[in-house]
């Protein structure tokens, strides 16, 4: 599945005096999981519009294994896509959501049954989708995804709404996707959901890519070369490492972050200062802490934190 | 095909909403039913309509000064003046021959006019301009011929017409007439009186012997719109002549002359409350997608914009016009025995007409749905458009129907705006040589049916190419 490869390429969008998306370039390639990550007003719906041709940009291209989306046939067999799972007719049955999207590609009644297997709907298909539970139509916009067995998959947002259960099974089935050398791009505003499945991450602000690299490779930046030490003497502790040329951080009560120091030369100078410690870890950074690290500046709408006296 | 599978996407998309099919059966269910409300009206009628010897309702009333002639003969007689109390232009008198006295029977006339000049008319339909300024007038019979001419001075003759009135009995009545139809004034007319005053007749051939009798004819057929107030009719000799007073008319019966008469297109009142219904589930066709931002996945699915545009005003059509269809072919024909049965005159129309009706009334509901889901497309609000294709359809609709709108704002609503589509539904025929009150209240359109019709379709294609080119150059 070559012609897989989800591509964008110097996006350029402005609505009125909002800049949108300010230069976006990054692929989505076959055989891996992509998370398109970054707070909300990013960029990443915008972007998904243009690759589906629904938003013009106003620079730039956007490619669904090579082709733009609008030149397709039956585009839905390229690129599945779930943008808006709310966006459904509601007296409008699941199933007949499926059917016209199946009649539009030039897809038989057999299709729509399996997808609809396939996501866990069978029960609810005949059903008017008005009455569907946001996790209900997250599935049913899964299934409008899968319809035209597509080489490429995009999801915008699929965790929302969803119970647990729903979270885990979305998990393991986006990797299985994957594993079939399918194109797979999620987006999401909280790393968290990505974690354990994401291979790639793109990270998104204020419309441009801010890091596009391996989920293992992002961690190792994010984590640095900090080592944490557990004291009951934190005090005399850090006084000892300052006095030695560390930075050193505060991280709990008896726990501290401790930065310019290998861990040899902690367990040195402690000593010499007869300081007790119980524990010495390097640190390794969460995905959502490499995320925090990343989108700190680019974070557009922050709620105003305000200190409250103890 | 990408194409028939966009069709079928849309079609099952429209099928697959209850209301939406559900509104469209309503609207075919209210042309079927509507007709309903307007039973129970006046079904008792003093006298029967006359009708014509071509079989249509007719006005047979007239002021008549006869003698009898056997066989061949002729007439001559100098019209000096010709005035009626409120200036009716087809105020009429001149020369008459009948076939006989029962309401409708056949005559060939010559006239001079209120102010259509001299005119030869015979059997109610046909009707020949002479001179305009002549003012004297000759009827010839030979056999079932009859001969008509004026002259300015009575002694130069122009021929007019001559006319056939098949079956002619050897002795007929002939003789001076004065006429006069009611004035339209609005949307109503005032019964008029017109007062004539012949020199003395100049005859040839076997006329019976005595003197010359004169009465109002057709004074009890329920087109007879009377005298106008203190001018009765009458008839008077002079020394050198006849003044003769007279009303009623010699001409085809219009809504105007027969009041409870019905016309087979009053059968389509349920155009209107369907057409509401149609608009409203036409125009949610597309806004629904819009405010529930299905718009995205119609258009991802179907990247060419204008195929899927047109891919749903087809299914629209297609579904509107065979519902709309389906219920004038079965109303009409159901309704007319129906309102036949209890006494109800009804304007008669050929089957040509009523298909016309039928048919063209199905098209109406299928444009102004496309219309609709264009206005819908621009608009993309469905309060919004459902405001702006009532007030542009619906609106001129209802206002064109009410009987008191002053005619020339009928017409022109009837002739601009989408409406005049419903010209589809005249079955009744205008005269030109009988003056009325043509409104669409009446079943009179300005405009020809299909030019009706293509007003309609100008506003419809003006629309769709709007939504067409703004759908493709928005983002969805």
């Amino acid at each position: 599945m070559s012609d897989a490869t989800i591509e964008v390429a110097g996006l350029r969008k402005r609505y009125g005096s909002t800049t949108a998306l300010d230069g976006m370039t990054f692929a989505a390639v076959p055989g891996r999981v992509t998370g398109f990550i970054g707070p909300n007003g990013a960029g990443k719906s915008t972007t998904m519009r243009i690759i589906l041709g629904l938003h013009t940009a106003d620079a730039g291209q956007a490619r669904v294994g090579g082709r733009p989306y609008r030149s397709l046939r039956y585009p839905l067999r390229s690129l599945g896509a779930l943008l808006d799972a709310s966006a459904l007719h509601p007296a409008r049955s699941g199933r007949n959501h499926l059917l016209w999207l199946a009649q539009s590609q030039g897809l038989g009644r057999r299709r729509v049954d399996e997808v609809i297997e396939q996501v866990g709907l069978t029960a609810a298909g005949r059903r008017a989708a008005g009455g569907y539970s946001l996790g209900m139509r997250q599935r049913l916009g899964i299934a409008a995804a899968l319809l035209g067995d597509p080489p490429a998959i995009m999801l915008d947002e699929p965790f929302n709404g969803m119970d647990p259960e729903g979270i885990v099974w979305l998990r393991g089935f986006l990797r299985a996707l994957a594993g079939q050398q399918r194109a797979v791009l999620v987006s999401s505003h909280l790393m968290s959901e990505l974690q354990g499945m994401a291979d790639h991450v793109v990270v998104v602000g204020r419309g441009r890519v801010i890091a596009d690299s391996s989920v293992a490779d992002l961690i190792a930046a994010a984590s640095g070369d900090r080592v944490l030490v557990r004291t009951g003497a934190s005090r005399e502790a850090a006084a000892a490492l300052v006095a030695a040329g560390a930075e050193v951080t505060r991280a709990d009560q008896d726990l501290l972050g401790v930065r310019g120091m290998a861990a040899e030369r902690i367990v040195a100078v402690l000593a010499a200062g007869r300081v007790p410690f119980s524990e010495l870890a390097p640190h390794r950074a969460t995905l959502e802490e490499a995320y925090l690290d990343l989108t700190g500046e680019a974070v557009e709408y922050r709620a105003t934190t305000t200190e409250v006296a103890p | 095909m990408t194409w028939l599978r966009l069709l079928r996407a849309e079609w099952t998309k429209f099928l697959s909403v209850r209301g939406w099919a559900g509104g469209v059966a309503v609207a075919a269910l209210l042309i079927l039913l509507f007709p309903v409300v307007g039973l129970g009206g006046s079904r008792d009628q003093a006298s029967p309509v006359p009708i014509g010897p071509d079989g249509e309702p007719v006005s047979d009333s007239y002021y008549f000064v006869s003698r009898s002639l056997s066989g061949d003969g002729q007439i001559t007689v100098a019209v000096n003046g010709l005035a009626s109390t409120l200036g009716t232009p087809w105020a009429k008198a001149g020369l008459i021959i009948t076939a006989g006295s029962e309401p409708g029977a056949r005559y060939a006339a010559v006239m001079v006019t209120g102010g259509h000049g001299v005119r030869m008319q015979h059997d109610y339909l046909h009707d020949r301009a002479g001179s305009a300024s002549a003012r004297w007038l000759r009827l010839t019979r030979g056999g079932d011929t009859i001969t008509g001419e004026s002259s300015v001075d009575g002694r130069a003759w122009s021929r007019i017409d001559t006319v056939r009135l098949p079956g002619l009995a050897t002795t007929v009545r002939a003789g001076l007439f004065v006429a006069c139809p009611a004035r339209v004034q609005g949307v109503g007319t005032a019964a008029d009186t017109a007062t004539a005053e012949f020199g003395t007749p100049r005859l040839a051939g076997a006329w019976s012997p005595g003197e010359w009798a004169g009465a109002q004819v057709g004074a009890h057929t329920p087109g007879f719109a009377g005298y106008a107030p203190g001018s009765p009719g009458s008839f008077t000799a002079s020394g050198s002549g006849f003044t003769v007073a007279g009303a009623g008319d010699l001409a085809p019966a219009t809504r105007g002359d027969v009041p409870v008469g019905a016309a087979a297109g009053d059968l389509l009142l349920g155009t209107f409350p369907a057409l509401i219904v149609v608009v409203v589930v036409a125009t949610l066709t597309i806004t629904t997608e819009y405010r529930y931002g299905l718009i995205g996945g119609t258009l991802s699915a179907g990247p060419s914009r204008g195929r899927v545009l047109a891919a749903k005003a087809t299914v629209l059509a297609g579904v509107t016009f065979a519902a709309g269809l389906v219920a004038t072919v079965v109303a009409i024909p159901l309704w007319l025995r129906l309102i036949r049965g209890l006494g109800i005159f009804v304007f008669p129309a050929p089957p040509g007409v009523l298909l016309r009706a039928e048919v063209g009334t199905a098209a109406v509901l299928a444009v102004v749905a496309v219309f609709a889901l264009a206005v819908g497309t621009v608009v993309r609000r469905s309060a919004t458009a459902v405001t702006t294709v009532v007030v542009t359809t619906v609106l001129p609709y209802l206002l064109a129907l009410v009987p008191f709108l002053p005619p020339p704002m009928a017409q022109w609503l009837t002739r601009f705006t989408p409406v005049a589509g419903l010209a589809v539904q005249q079955t009744v025929i205008r005269y030109p040589q009988v003056d009325t009150v043509y409104t669409p209240a009446n079943g009179y359109y300005p405009l020809p049916p299909w030019a009706g019709l293509a007003v309609l379709c100008g506003y419809t294609v003006l629309a769709l190419g709007l939504a067409s080119v703004l759908l493709r150059r928005r983002d969805a």
